[in-house]
């Protein structure tokens, strides 16, 4: 017998970042928690940035999902702490992310900020053509958690999701 | 199918399907806001205000860059971090106006605007309470570059230490956004060096920036009560103590670029007032009346 919480944790596990279609919010790590108190579903999520437009969508996409799958009463609540951290994005989130051609982020810094003068290096492959050589064009690209490299062998641009 | 809207058309008459604007919504939805015991609401707000309104301020600045930066992908950068900030300033509004809803500008009763919307669009200039380095006028890209350069570094040094606040909501903004200034001062810094080491032209017109901007920085490290008092609370951070350490950073990019250290005096405020206490340059009086003014022709808007 499934549980009303389980089942309205399928529905929203099922609804994808409107930016990154490929992943669900799940997979992105945003999904925090969905609790079901009386007829009421609880979903809580956590930007992945502190002016992520995509925010509102999700809210929207989420109450819209649960609402046709029969959930009359669904509120959405923002979970600011701990602050969303790209090592939360799945690896099935990671493999969906090279099967689109974006390059998956490494592990994220911890620790003390130091200022970093000369370009970040990460070691990636071109999700094309598997070339390990290619450089960073910008650390900001198409939306706010994507940085822009290309391939120097294949020359084919390419999104990278940050390390946050 | 009401053929008279293209929308319509495409979103097949469901208005559900609007990405935006299908409903008022909170930034801190489900946040617990209560203001820590021992601490002063309004005191708590007039902070997050001070703080907020630096980056609202400074990323309307950023976004007047939009189509005008020398490469798309600088462009497209100035619009990230732009919107960081916003994203910044939108949450730190919003906890202002939950700490004190006194804060708040008056809107026709019904009026569907958000408390931070109207924290943003219905305050006059000698409410704002940013640092005056956030507002002054946009200049070449070296202006951006250094502006950027001098507000990340200390901005950073401060939300480090503010995300150990007993402000848990000042606490979580804070370590959300050392993660995006992280981002930002790496970019600046990079520029600093780019633009200092490359034709006689772009070192000339970084050093002009930078003695430019200089007398404002010390703003950013300089301390005002309200701050002193949050920070005797354990909420809020004393600007000052981060001056050493923003010091240590400055050097180390003024030295790989071998720019010297500006020798101009701070800029004096006003009978000793400065943008932390709402005494501001003529600047963000035009600046806002750019940004408010659609808002305030309709203060009963939905957007």
């Amino acid at each position: 017998m499934v549980s009303l919480r389980e089942r309205a944790a399928a529905v929203a596990g099922t609804v994808r970042d409107p930016e990154m279609p490929m992943l669900t919010l799940a997979d992105l790590g945003v999904l925090r928690d969905t609790e079901v108190d009386g007829e009421v579903v609880v979903v809580s999520i956590t930007p992945t940035y502190s002016g992520c437009p995509a925010m509102a969508t999700m809210r929207d996409d989420l109450v819209h999902r649960l609402t046709d799958a029969g959930f009359p009463r669904v509120e959405v609540r923002v979970v600011l702490s701990p602050a969303w951290s790209s090592d939360w994005i799945t690896e099935h989130g990671r493999a969906e992310l090279r099967a689109a051609g974006l390059s998956a982020p490494g592990p994220a810094k911890k620790g003390p900020v130091g200022l970093t003068l000369s370009p970040t290096r990460r070691a990636l492959t071109c999700p094309r053509c598997g070339s390990a050589r290619t450089e960073v064009i910008s650390e900001f690209g198409a939306t706010a958690c994507k940085a822009l490299y290309r391939c120097v062998d294949c020359f084919e641009p390419f999104d990278h999701v940050k390390e946050i | 199918m009401n053929h008279d809207s293209v929308y319509d058309g495409l979103l097949g008459g469901d208005s559900s399907q609007w990405a935006f604007g299908t409903d008022f919504e909170d930034p801190l939805a489900g946040v617990d806001t209560t203001v820590p015991a021992g601490v002063d609401g309004g005191e708590l707000a007039a902070y997050c205000l001070m703080l907020g309104d630096d980056t609202l301020v400074l990323s309307q600045r950023l976004a007047e860059w939009c189509s005008r930066a020398p490469e798309l992908e600088e462009d497209i950068a100035l619009a990230n971090m732009a919107l960081d900030l916003l994203g910044q300033a939108r949450l730190l509004l919003a906890r202002a106006a939950a700490a004190d809803p006194a804060v708040v500008p008056v809107l026709p009763a019904g009026s569907p605007v958000p408390a931070e919307d109207a924290l943003a669009f219905f305050r006059e200039a000698g409410q704002f309470r940013n640092v005056r380095l956030a507002e002054v006028v946009n200049g070449d890209f070296a202006h951006v570059v250094v502006r950027l350069l001098l507000f990340s570094i200390a901005r950073l040094a401060v939300l480090q230490r503010l995300s150990g606040s007993g402000d848990a909501v000042l606490a979580a903004v804070a370590a959300k956004g050392v993660k995006e200034l992280t981002y930002h001062r790496d970019w600046a810094g990079r520029w600093f060096l780019t633009l200092a080491q490359g034709t006689e032209e772009s070192r000339k017109r970084l050093v002009s920036a930078l003695e430019q901007l200089w007398p404002l920085r010390d703003e950013l490290v300089t301390a005002h009560p309200v701050e002193l008092s949050l920070a005797a609370a354990g909420v809020g951070v004393d600007p000052a103590g981060v001056r050493d350490e923003t010091d240590a950073v400055l050097d180390q990019v003024l030295a790989v670029a071998e720019v010297d250290r500006p020798q101009r005096a701070p800029l004096a405020g006003i009978g000793g007032r400065t943008g932390r206490d709402g005494m501001h340059t003529e600047a963000l009086s035009r600046m806002l009346a750019e940004m408010q003014v659609v808002a305030r022709a309709h203060p009963s808007g939905r957007w």
